[in-house]
């Protein structure tokens, strides 16, 4: 009966549903600004106290992190630095992989190849980050500690890490971002109209040769999204490198014990108070404006794809 | 292959060496992907399935009884899952709607899409934080079951929106016209026919989130707390949401940095058996109702 009263029922008792029905989900929808616009509020209200106290300088180029200290020091230089060669390394480690990944699954593969390659991406992509950290804890770890003996072997000035270095970390970080990098390229080079192979093809270019100099090079814009989504997803990502990096502020060598923006926020929230609390508040202002950044990129070539199709 | 048969031909067969060794390094590349992940599931079913048993999953850990178990933890987990869907589901859903259905192209669909995609690329750490200082602090709730799920409320948001716009997208024009035409009002239309054609893609979305959920740790560490006590009694169900509870991968994160390797092992098998049967369930829908889906 319901049904047929709401079609011949009244106009008016129609027309307040109908707008009731409207205002529920514009403000369903306008949720999403008010979250992003009290997040990025909140992260800059808590966030910039600290530097404000201690001084931006003091905080951004400081090498020093001795926040218990009688004499406390909060230079966050060495983390802001780790998360960047650790991001960047993972990157280098992870495109090509995940690039020539993506080829296989488009232009190489039979189908029946691609149906055991592509759920096991998918399924990677869904594990979670803390068995991630686990497993590179356990099986790792212990691998790089035997490469970090056999190259500084006889070394007095080299601090053991026991494996838990900036190494593991790039390597754990490279294999989480493999999904993310192969899914975005896969949909880059399928929508690459096959006119552009087939007239590399005629023209003599062998298969390789059209992949690399036609296919590629035509999807460019799908594949850096993809990367530029790697670098946000490595730069943010903090449980699994919490368990793997060792966590002493460091400079980020291969084989230093490190910390990353994001695992400085891990180790020490529990436990710090006061002053010491209002900078971990800032470097994960730092952590947000970075990642704001990179939305914005992504925005950005998203748009300038779209103008290039249109 | 006609096209492959067509290169031949040209090339008499004649195989250049950059392009054998780019096709070794393809199919290397493509093997590791599917080794690791073959590692990964055998190395922890190997090291975690000693620790599965009854007592594991329905007990306790206690130091007093020298009992070690995730029940606790599981239903931390369930109460997390539960009260983030339920906020979240309607509100991503909405405004999917809204966008689909109602917005016309302007500034406002612009920031609200916008808005969505900046939330799908904030890192879980950072709704940790936010989730901390503004439901913790700020609404005084501290570290609870309740902080917890608004804070992943914010996080799954964007992943129920795209699912259901995409899902509105795929209902036919004509289902619309046709609904308005027979003198149905815009709500009615949407409640009766868009929203159950759409049905499929709004539940893998919310598959999709629960997996995102179960997986989560970074946004929980400091929202949710580490609690691992199961409710005392019945009426202790409502009031457990607002004192601290750890879901499994907090309590595999703090196993694992006590040293407690076994107990850590065993949670992420569990974990990973949860984490196949949500992907092999999407599947199972995408391929059942064909539904495009965006992760």
């Amino acid at each position: 009966m319901g049904q047929i009263e709401s079609i011949i029922g009244n106009g008016k008792a129609k027309s307040v549903v109908e707008s009731i029905a409207r205002g529920i989900f514009t403000v369903c929808a306008v949720m999403a600004i008010v979250a992003v616009a009290s997040i990025t509020l909140y992260m800059f209200l808590k966030g910039t106290p600290a530097f404000a106290k201690v001084g931006v300088f003091n905080i951004l180029f400081g090498t020093d992190w001795k926040p218990t200290a009688s004499e406390p020091a909060y230079g966050i230089l060495f983390i802001i630095l780790t998360s960047i060669v650790g991001t960047s390394l993972a990157i280098i480690l992870g495109v090509p992989i995940g690039l020539l990944t993506a080829v296989f699954l488009t232009e190489v593969s039979e189908k029946h190849l691609s149906a055991v390659v592509q759920p096991a991406v998918e399924l990677l992509a869904a594990i979670p980050s803390v068995i991630y950290g686990l497993l590179g804890a356990m099986l790792l770890n212990p691998l790089l500690f035997k490469l970090e003996k056999m190259v500084f072997q006889g070394s007095s000035t080299h601090q053991f890490t026991g494996g838990a270095n900036l190494l593991s970390a790039v390597i754990v970080l490279a294999i989480m971002i493999l999904p993310t990098v192969i899914n975005m390229s896969v949909s880059a080079i399928k929508a690459v109209p096959v006119q552009l192979r087939s007239a590399s093809l005629a023209l003599g270019a062998t298969k390789i040769q059209t992949i690399f100099k036609v296919t590629i090079p035509a999807a460019k814009s799908g594949i850096i999204t993809g990367i530029v989504l790697g670098i946000g997803r490595a730069l943010g990502e903090a449980m699994a490198i919490n368990m793997v990096a060792g966590g002493s502020v460091n400079m980020p060598l291969p084989f230093n014990s490190v910390r990353f923006l994001t695992t400085q926020l891990v180790s020490e929230m529990s436990y710090s108070e006061g002053l010491h609390r209002q900078v971990l508040f800032s470097v994960g202002l730092v952590l947000f404006v970075f990642i704001m950044a990179i939305n914005l990129i992504i925005m950005r070539i998203e748009k300038k794809g779209e103008q290039a199709d249109e | 292959m006609s096209r492959e048969e067509g290169m031949m031909s040209i090339n008499q067969k004649h195989y250049r060496v950059a392009d054998i060794l780019m096709y070794i390094a393809i199919y290397i590349c493509a093997t590791f992907s599917v080794l690791l992940l073959a590692g990964i599931i055998i190395y922890v079913v190997a090291k975690g399935f000693r620790m599965i048993s009854w007592d594991f999953l329905t007990g306790v850990t206690s130091v007093l009884n020298g009992t070690v178990g995730i029940a606790g933890n599981i239903v931390n987990t369930l109460y997390i899952i539960i009260i983030t869907m339920l906020i979240a589901t309607p509100i991503g859903v909405g405004a999917a709607v809204y966008l689909n259905e109602y917005a016309k192209p302007g500034k406002l669909v612009n920031v609200i899409e916008f808005a969505t995609e900046t939330l799908a690329g904030i890192p879980s750490i950072i709704f940790g934080l936010f989730g901390m200082m503004f439901f913790g602090q700020t609404f005084k709730l501290k570290y609870s079951i309740l902080t917890g799920s608004f804070t992943l409320v914010l996080m799954v948001l964007p992943l129920i929106i795209r699912n259901t716009q995409e899902a509105l997208k795929t209902v036919p024009d004509s289902y619309r016209t046709g609904a308005i035409g027979l003198g149905t009002g815009k709500w009615h239309m949407i409640r009766t026919i868009l929203l159950p054609s759409a049905m499929p893609g709004i539940i893998t979305g919310v598959i999709l989130a629960i997996g995102r959920i179960v997986g989560e740790s970074a946004a929980l560490l400091f929202t949710a707390g580490s609690a691992h006590i199961l409710p005392k009694g019945f009426d202790d169900i409502l009031s457990k949401t607002l004192e601290s509870g750890g879901t499994l991968t907090i309590q595999l994160y703090l196993s694992a940095s006590k040293g407690e390797f076994d107990v850590a092992f065993g949670i992420a098998l569990v974990l990973l058996i949860i984490v196949l049967l949500i992907n092999f369930a999407t599947k199972w829908l995408s391929k059942k109702f064909d539904v495009s889906r965006i992760e």
